[in-house]
């Protein structure tokens, strides 16, 4: 009788692969929501000191960088420099650079803008005080020194 | 004649194009979060204004350019820098030469006596970063363990997991990162 058709036992068996693209776009969604784009280019080497006490950064959307450090291009010199934006910067043009930084936030959270200092370990603190005081003029009281987590110091 | 049944998209190259746009986003984020250790800068000062604060209540921490640590006029080693400035905070034998404590009362604590003293922290221009770093963590270290100590004894949690903020306001009155970083001069000796 040929109403039941016998299963041929075909070679390779279709694998359905409709819910694929799903998967993918998962994926796609949590590498979306979880990318920040850089938004300068690094001109300078930083690589952060480590710390063991250290705290997270939150809203990064307060948060304004001033990177130091031995710049990238030895034409440029070995000393230490500061990076603000995309350029090279001296420590006079800190207030400048923090008035835009405020002027781009909202009003009401003016207060709660972070500076975080990115320097280099190998950098020397006369830099550093002179990055601190221009701060302190301009009322940009609340610095973080960005710093690598590690659970112990390795000597 | 044409099939009345709508006709299927082929959505064969949607699995493509997410990839493209995976990838994309796969190459570009940059999973780092951004961690250091917080401080709050004094607002500048006006003039001269010696700050009056007796002796005993200031603990000198000095850091060299050449990355030596001195701290009460001694030099040590950074590892012991812990626990002096807990000893000195919390001066359990109440003696002179370390600071006085004052009996403050602080909401949701109580009665509570809290040290009046106060770390100084000074280095040179050319301190290295790393030192200074390794050096203010100490001082966090320092304080983070004081301010569990207090947790612990009237909380029952360390101070990172107290959640209850009016809680967490009360331990940071009563052991206040009292850090206080001298005006930059050069110290001598590059």
């Amino acid at each position: 009788m040929a109403r039941f058709k016998k299963k041929k036992p075909d070679g390779a068996q279709k694998i359905n692969t409709s819910a694929l693209p799903d998967i993918i776009f998962m994926l796609l969604f949590f590498f979306m929501v979880t990318t920040t784009m850089r938004e300068v280019t690094l001109i300078v080497k930083v690589q952060a000191p480590e710390a063991t006490e250290v705290q997270k950064l939150e809203r990064k959307s307060l948060v304004s960088y001033i990177y130091v450090g031995v710049p990238v291009k030895t034409q440029f010199g070995t000393e230490s420099r500061i990076q603000l934006n995309d350029a090279f910067a001296n420590p006079s043009d800190i207030p400048e650079f923090i008035a835009t930084e405020r002027e781009q936030r909202d009003e009401s959270e003016r207060k709660f803008l972070t500076t975080s200092i990115k320097a280099d370990k190998k950098t020397r603190m006369g830099v550093i005080t002179d990055i601190k005081q221009e701060l302190r003029k301009v009322g940009a009281f609340k610095i973080n020194y960005s710093s690598r987590k590690v659970a112990n110091f390795s000597n | 004649m044409a099939s009345r049944e709508t006709p299927e998209v082929n959505a064969g190259s949607m699995a493509d194009i997410a990839f493209l746009l995976l990838i994309f986003f796969l190459v570009t984020t940059t999973m780092d979060i951004d961690t250091g250790i917080t401080r709050k800068l004094p607002p500048p000062v006006e003039d001269d204004t010696e700050m009056d604060i007796r002796d005993r209540n200031i603990f000198k921490v000095l850091v060299s350019s050449s990355d030596q640590l001195m701290v009460e006029g001694d030099r040590t080693d950074i590892s012991t820098l812990r626990m002096d400035v807990k000893e000195f905070m919390t001066n359990p034998g109440n003696r002179e030469d370390l600071p006085e404590k004052e009996l403050r009362f602080i909401e949701n604590l109580g009665d509570i006596e809290v040290s009046k003293g106060v770390v100084s922290l000074k280095n040179d221009r050319g301190t290295s970063y790393e030192m200074y770093i390794k050096v203010q963590n100490e001082l966090t270290a320092a304080f983070g363990e004081l301010r569990d100590e207090v947790s612990i004894r009237f909380y029952g949690v360390k101070f990172t997991n107290l959640i209850n903020d009016d809680y967490r306001k009360a331990v940071r009155k009563a052991v206040p990162m009292a850090i206080s970083e001298a005006e930059p001069e050069n110290i001598g000796g590059n």
